[in-house]
């Protein structure tokens, strides 16, 4: 599987053309995973997942037991803002956060609850539809991410977000984690730790909610009708934030 | 009134007063080489790149680009040509012996971008250096400038 | 009819050169702000994670909408056959460039990448109405300036009514376009709602005819030519029923959301308790630049006497202001509602009404667009034959004096 997409991937999906001069070559033999002299391939070691290109066959999802959810915790946050170097400027009104704890309470019975709300990587989600560029897009597994290369910062996905999910970067950065670039003057939010899921590794805020929290969040394919997620989310009633607007996010919440 | 002559004079005149200070920053970093026009590139780690020296040289922003793009887009995460790669070798040692930061002058990509006037914004949101902040231990050089090559006759 | 004669103006007095410099001016500053905030971040604005467009686009909308609408005293004369108002025309298309390109540089300069602005000319997503409108405002500049040189170009006369259909048309399109930017937003509850695009177009016409008329009188009285009252009661008429039409407009907007209990509390918000917002709408946008306008375009007593005409024109565009302040910083402030029927509070300003001050640099970087707009109109007429000599009643309405005497 891994050498088949790679192959497929050097040669014929390529977009990439620089010169006529010797770079076909030059692919041949790194697609053949033969090391030409002089020629070094690094980290031909990682899990064949993160070779291959994503499939819509997949879709990311995540259900988040709000029965174990513990109102005073907020490990996911912390460890969201650890995986992907998220640091406060004492500034809260433009600081950036990606997963935040949202206290609700109902005024008529005084039920309370507190709960975490980050991007809920829609199906149909207004910030793509709005996005002038197309920098704001939906992964063929269903993961809602920013391309910072071609985000030109004017906020229109900021207006379009029903979730309050995505924050501006209002300050210049540095040491950036290498696995989450982010920068001055771009629209950014929850990848749902793409990278990791990419080398088949759980969101921060999932492991963390497990190691340490309640073990309220459950990561996985929902498209999968064999994956832990999709059972559960088969056999307990679960709510999705303003279902309502029709967006069908693939984040759910038990016991909201 | 011989308008070409003042035009080339200006010129000339214009070209040298751009090009000295350029020309004494170079001489000053390279001072271990000697004086010289041309870059001086920090070697990497490990004996050879991802490609000929040559090929990167005239393709790497290519290989970065479309890589990028795949990654981005794709999710596909081959090592080979992302830009993590780049820095985890060519990582340049600050006096503090911890990698430098693209604020460095000294850093791999500004040797050549600097001489060449042609910036970048890839690290206006990507990480300029490894993340572990120590260099691995088969780092060949500690200081700020231990090997340098030339552009010309490198290897 | 006398045949109109249009010259450039002299423009070599000291106060026109005073009035370029300072026009100038206040662009340099507009840049300077802009590199402010575009090199510190956007954390030296008054715009946050809650408040994410601000001052600057109040700016950038009011011009965009304005220009649309200071197209329509060319229309009018060239699409619906009015010849008093042909010797308008020429002003009437400089002006509507002008304000969209004040407009669209202060949108570009506030983006946080304006760096990149290529990648917007060459990445479109075509489901996107912001993408839509990029086509729409660099389509309105290329059909206003065609409109313009059919006009101004004896031998391509005969095509000023196509050119004429051809821009209206593209405006009416241009502004449903920017109206819808608010109009498609499905989740925020003071958006979200077809009327924006009608509501949008009753603006332009409002706005941009009161940008108008100031400048036709400033360009007149500044260059010592004559301008009659004929013209200038017809534009102050015709500005009272675009106040109206934006007043009517208003009521339905916010009639129909008042009917869904659902959106009580937004209408709430801005009509009884959001402080500054409550204060610009009633104030500001109702009594300021609709109410009082309209009183001054239609009282018997003066029958639109020029000094009326100009200050109901300065009492729309501050009533404009505000109007288009509450739509977008209003319609902001105001939480979004995650948890219909729940109390909501969070680190990250959930459940709260939002607070924005506009900062020095938002503020300058918007009148620098408004400078520009003003500048290139300046330099327009200057260098180029779009203003007619005389404006007098007898040189544009033969019948002016039967009409006076007749009303």
């Amino acid at each position: 599987m891994s050498s088949k997409t790679k192959d497929k991937k050097m040669t014929g999906n390529s977009g990439f053309d620089p010169t006529r001069r010797s770079f076909l070559a030059a692919m041949a033999t790194a697609a053949g995973v033969t090391l030409a002299p002089g020629v070094v391939l690094y980290g031909i070691s990682r899990s064949s997942s993160a070779n291959a290109a994503v499939s819509s066959e997949v879709r990311w999802g995540m259900l988040i037991d709000l029965g174990r959810c513990d109102n005073g915790c907020d490990d996911c946050v912390s460890a969201c803002a650890k995986e992907n170097g998220l640091r406060g400027f004492g500034r809260p009104e433009t600081d950036a956060q990606w997963i935040r704890k949202v206290d609700i309470k109902n005024p008529e019975t005084g039920y309370s609850k507190s709960l975490p709300v980050m991007c809920q990587h829609c199906e149909n989600p207004p910030c793509v539809d709005v996005c002038p560029t197309g920098a704001s897009f939906k992964r063929a597994d269903g993961i809602v991410l920013v391309n910072k290369h071609t985000c030109i910062g004017c906020r229109y996905c900021m207006m379009a977000c029903p979730y309050k999910a995505r924050s501006f970067v209002h300050e210049t950065l540095e040491d950036q984690k290498p696995h989450a670039p982010r920068g001055k003057g771009t629209v950014e939010s929850c990848t749902l730790c793409v990278h990791r899921i990419d080398s088949d590794r759980q969101p921060a805020c999932v492991e963390a909610c497990s190691d340490t929290g309640g073990g309220a969040m459950l990561f996985g394919d929902l498209n999968d009708p064999e994956s832990e997620i999709s059972k559960r989310v088969a056999n307990y009633a679960s709510q999705q934030i303003r279902a309502d607007l029709g967006l069908n996010p693939g984040v759910r919440y038990r016991n909201l | 009134m011989n308008w070409r002559h003042i035009c080339i004079t200006l010129l000339a005149v214009m070209l040298i007063g751009i090009g000295s200070p350029g020309a004494v920053v170079f001489a000053e970093e390279g001072n271990a080489v000697g004086n010289s026009l041309l870059p001086f590139i920090p070697m990497g780690r490990g004996n050879a790149c991802v490609e000929d020296t040559d090929f990167m040289r005239r393709n790497h922003m290519e290989l970065l680009k479309h890589q990028r793009d795949e990654t981005v887009l794709e999710g596909t995460r081959s090592d080979q040509y992302s830009l993590t790669e780049c820095l985890d070798c060519h990582a340049v040692a600050g006096p503090d012996a911890n990698p430098v930061t693209f604020a460095d002058s000294s850093h791999f990509c500004r040797a050549c971008h600097d001489f060449a006037s042609v910036s970048i914004d890839c690290f206006q949101c990507h990480a300029s250096r490894p993340e572990s902040g120590a260099l691995p231990d088969d780092h060949q050089f500690s200081g700020a400038f231990p090997g340098t090559t030339r552009v010309k006759g490198s290897e | 009819m006398k045949p109109i004669t249009y010259s450039e103006l002299k423009g070599n007095s000291k106060p026109f050169y005073a009035l370029a410099a300072i026009l100038a001016v206040f662009i340099l500053i507009a840049l300077a702000c802009a590199y402010y905030m575009e090199h510190s971040g956007h954390h030296v604005t008054g715009m946050t994670n809650q408040i994410v467009w601000g001052m600057p686009h109040v700016f950038a909308i009011f011009l965009i909408v304005a220009a649309s609408g200071a197209l329509n005293v060319a229309s009018i004369s060239t699409v619906f056959g009015k010849p008093v108002y042909k010797p308008l025309g020429r002003l009437s298309g400089l002006l509507a460039i002008a304000l969209l390109v004040g407009g669209l540089i202060v949108l570009v300069l506030d983006l946080g990448r304006p760096d990149r602005l290529i990648v917007a000319m060459t990445s479109y997503n075509f489901k996107s109405i912001f993408a839509w409108n990029i086509f729409l405002y660099v389509g309105f500049m290329v059909v206003v300036a065609a409109y313009l040189w059919v006009q101004m170009e004896r031998r391509m006369n005969g095509y000023t009514k196509t050119a004429g259909m051809l821009a209206f048309i593209w405006r009416l399109v241009l502004t449903t376009g920017t109206g819808s930017i608010f109009g498609f937003l499905v989740a925020r509850e003071a958006y979200d709602s077809a009327i924006m695009a009608p509501l949008f177009i009753a603006m332009s016409f409002s706005f941009g005819l009161a940008v108008y008329i100031l400048i036709l009188l400033a360009a007149y009285h500044g260059s010592g030519r004559e301008i009659g009252s004929v013209v200038t009661r017809k534009l102050g008429r015709l500005l009272g029923i675009f106040i109206g039409t934006v007043l009517f407009f208003t009521a339905i907007q916010h009639l129909a959301n008042l009917y869904a209990a659902e959106h009580g509390a937004v209408e709430r918000f801005i009509l009884l308790d959001g402080g500054i917002y409550t204060l610009l709408f009633w104030v500001g946008q109702v009594v300021v630049g609709g109410l009082i306008p309209l009183f001054l375009v239609f009282r018997p007593a003066t029958k639109g006497a020029s000094r009326d005409i100009i200050l109901a024109s300065i009492l729309v565009i501050l009533g404009g202001f505000a109007q288009v302040y509450v739509l977008v910083i209003g319609g902001q402030a105001f939480p979004l509602n995650l948890f219909p029927g729940m109390e909501v509070s969070s680190s990250f300003h959930d459940g709260v009404v939002s607070a924005y001050a506009p900062s020095l640099p938002e503020i300058g970087l918007g009148l620098g667009g408004v400078a520009l707009a003003g500048l290139i109109v300046l330099l327009g007429i200057k260098v180029l034959r779009f203003l007619p000599v005389s404006l007098a009643d007898a040189d544009i309405d033969p019948h002016h004096q039967a009409a006076n005497s007749g009303s």
